[in-house]
C-alpha cells in the first residue's frame, strides 16, 4: 500500500564521509552525528529540499524513496 | 588542556618548490599540537596540520569563513577580500547560494559529461601528435581542458580565454604580481562576469549563468552582486585548480617512471592513483583560507579562544601517519584513502566530480596516446610557476 507524499530517507554509512554539506543545505532534515550525515527524521513528508540535499551530497551517499513502493524518488539521472 | 603562550613563528616556512612539502608541517603534526604562526600579513593564527584538527576546523561551524570577509584577517596574500563569494560564507546564506548550482554538479550529471571530456581531449591529443615532439602538455592539455568544459558548463566564450586566464592568474597571485595588478586582475573578471550576465538575461539559455540569472529575476534568490561574484568563482575554481593538478600530476608520473609505468601496465589502476595523487600532491602554496572561531574551541588540547583565527594545512593532513600506512609514499594499491584533498565540511569542493573526470580522462588518455611519454628537458628544467597561491607548472615539454 502507498503512503501519498511519504518519503523514507536513508545514508550509506560507509559511503558518507561527513562533509557535512546536507546539514547546512537543509538543518530541517539532516544533520550530523559523530561525524556521520543522519536524517533528522527518517519518513518525512515529501519535499523538494530534501531532493536538494540528496543531489548536493559530493559522494550520493543520500538515497530517498517513497514509502511503500520504495520507488527512487533521489539521486535522479 | 594547556593555556600556551607559544612563540609564533614565521609563516612561510619557506618558498614553496615544485610539490615538495616543508618538512616544518610534518614536524608539528607529529608534535601532536596545534601551531602558532605569524602571516606575512594580518598578525598571527594558529594553524591545523593533523588530520583530526584540519578537518574538525572545516566541518565544524563553529569556524567561521564569513568572520573573515572585509577583516584584515592573518594571511599570505597582500590584499583583504571584499567581495562576497561563496568562499566567504557560512549557512544559512552559503546553503542559500550553493543549492542554486548543486543539480548541475551531482556525480551522475557530471558523469554524463564524460563522452564529451573525450572528446576535447582526442582532439587535442590529435593536435599534438599531428605536430610531433615536442609538444607543452600545459598550454596543448592541461589548460584547455579544464577551460573547455567550464566555459561549456557556465555559458561562457571560450574565445575569451586569454582575457580571463590573465585576469585568473593575476587574481591568484601571492608575489608573482604587484598589489596593483593583482586587483585588476580582480577588476577585470567582475567586470567581465558583469557583461556576461547581461548577455544571458538578454538572451536566455540553459547553461548555468542563464540558471543562475533567472534565479535571480523571476525569483530573487540571490543579489546582483552574489551573482556576479558566483560566476567568477566557478570560471575561476572550475579552470584553475584542475589545470594546475593535470600538470602536476602528469609531472609526478613522468618524474618517477616506475609509477608511470605501474599505470600503463594495469589501466585499472587509473582511478585508484588519481585518488592517490590527490592525496600526495599540495595543491595550494601555502596554508588555506583562515577561519574565526565564534566561539572557544578546544583543538588538540590548545584553546582557540573567541575571535581568533585558525588555518589549515591539507596537504599535511593528507600525509597523517594516524590515517595514512607509509603516508609519505605514494602508493596505488592504497586499501583506504580518505584524503581531503577537496575540503571537507559545507565548502566541500563544488567541482570535487568534474575535476576527478577530467584528471581521469587527461591522465588516462596521454598514458593510452603516447606511451612512449618523456620529458624533453632534463626534469630540473621543467618550470614551475612561483609566487601564486597554487602550485602548477609553467610548462610541461615532452617528447614521445
Amino acid at each position: 500500500m502507498t503512503e501519498d507524499g511519504r518519503w523514507q530517507i536513508s545514508i550509506d554509512s560507509g559511503t558518507c564521509i561527513g562533509s557535512g554539506v546536507c546539514a547546512g543545505t537543509s538543518p530541517k532534515y539532516f544533520k550530523l552525528d559523530g561525524g556521520y550525515g543522519t536524517p533528522v527524521a527518517d519518513e518525512v513528508d515529501a519535499d523538494d529540499e530534501v531532493v536538494t540535499a540528496a543531489e548536493s551530497c559530493p559522494m550520493e551517499a543520500i538515497l530517498v524513496r517513497e514509502v511503500g513502493t520504495e520507488k527512487v524518488v533521489a539521486p535522479l539521472d | 588542556m594547556t593555556t600556551v603562550d607559544r612563540g609564533a613563528c614565521p609563516y612561510p616556512f619557506s618558498e614553496a618548490q615544485r610539490l615538495d612539502l616543508d618538512p616544518e608541517y610534518g614536524r608539528l603534526r607529529d608534535n601532536g599540537e596545534l601551531a602558532r604562526v605569524r602571516m606575512p600579513y594580518g598578525g598571527e593564527a594558529w594553524m591545523a596540520t593533523s588530520y583530526e584538527d584540519v578537518k574538525t576546523v572545516l566541518g565544524d561551524l563553529r569556524f567561521s569563513r564569513a568572520a573573515t570577509l572585509g577583516a584584515d584577517v592573518p594571511r599570505t596574500f597582500p590584499l583583504i577580500q571584499t567581495e562576497t563569494n561563496l568562499l566567504v560564507m557560512d549557512p544559512p546564506d552559503h546553503s542559500r547560494l550553493r543549492k542554486l548550482v548543486a543539480k548541475a554538479f551531482t556525480m551522475r550529471r557530471i558523469e554524463m559529461l564524460r563522452p564529451r571530456a573525450q572528446e576535447v581531449v582526442d582532439g587535442l591529443l590529435d593536435d599534438i601528435e599531428a605536430q610531433g615532439p615536442p609538444a607543452d602538455l600545459v598550454e596543448g592539455l592541461a589548460l584547455p581542458l579544464p577551460i573547455t568544459m567550464i566555459c561549456e558548463l557556465l555559458g561562457v566564450p571560450y574565445e575569451d580565454r586569454d582575457k580571463f586566464r590573465a585576469w585568473s592568474d593575476a587574481a591568484l597571485s601571492l608575489t608573482a604580481f604587484t598589489v596593483d595588478e593583482i586587483q585588476q586582475g580582480r577588476d577585470g573578471l567582475k567586470a567581465y562576469l558583469t557583461t556576461l550576465v547581461a548577455k544571458h538575461r538578454e538572451e536566455p539559455s540553459d547553461a548555468l549563468l542563464g540558471e543562475l540569472v533567472r534565479a535571480r529575476d523571476e525569483d530573487d534568490r540571490l543579489t546582483e552582486d552574489e551573482l556576479v561574484q558566483f560566476g567568477v568563482t566557478l570560471l575561476v575554481a572550475g579552470h584553475e585548480t584542475t589545470a594546475n593538478q593535470t600538470g602536476n600530476f602528469l609531472y609526478t608520473l613522468l618524474s618517477q617512471p616506475h609509477l608511470l609505468r605501474e599505470l600503463q601496465d594495469d589501466p585499472d589502476l587509473l582511478n585508484p592513483a588519481i585518488e592517490e595523487l590527490l592525496r600526495i600532491t599540495p595543491l595550494g602554496s601555502n596554508a588555506g583560507f583562515p577561519r574565526i572561531a565564534t566561539e572557544d574551541v578546544v583543538l588538540s588540547g590548545t584553546l582557540v579562544k573567541a575571535g581568533e583565527a585558525v588555518m589549515t594545512v591539507g596537504a599535511a593532513a593528507n600525509r597523517d601517519g594516524d590515517v595514512f600506512d607509509h603516508a609519505d609514499e605514494i602508493d596505488f594499491h592504497r586499501e583506504n584513502n580518505p584524503h581531503i584533498a577537496f575540503g571537507h565540511g559545507v565548502h566541500h569542493c563544488l567541482g570535487a566530480q568534474l575535476a576527478r573526470l577530467e584528471l581521469q580522462v587527461a591522465v588516462g588518455s596521454v598514458l593510452r596516446r603516447l606511451p612512449g611519454v618523456r620529458f624533453a628537458v632534463p626534469v630540473e628544467e621543467v618550470p614551475f610557476k612561483q609566487g601564486r597561491l597554487i602550485r602548477g607548472l609553467q610548462a610541461l615539454p615532452v617528447a614521445w
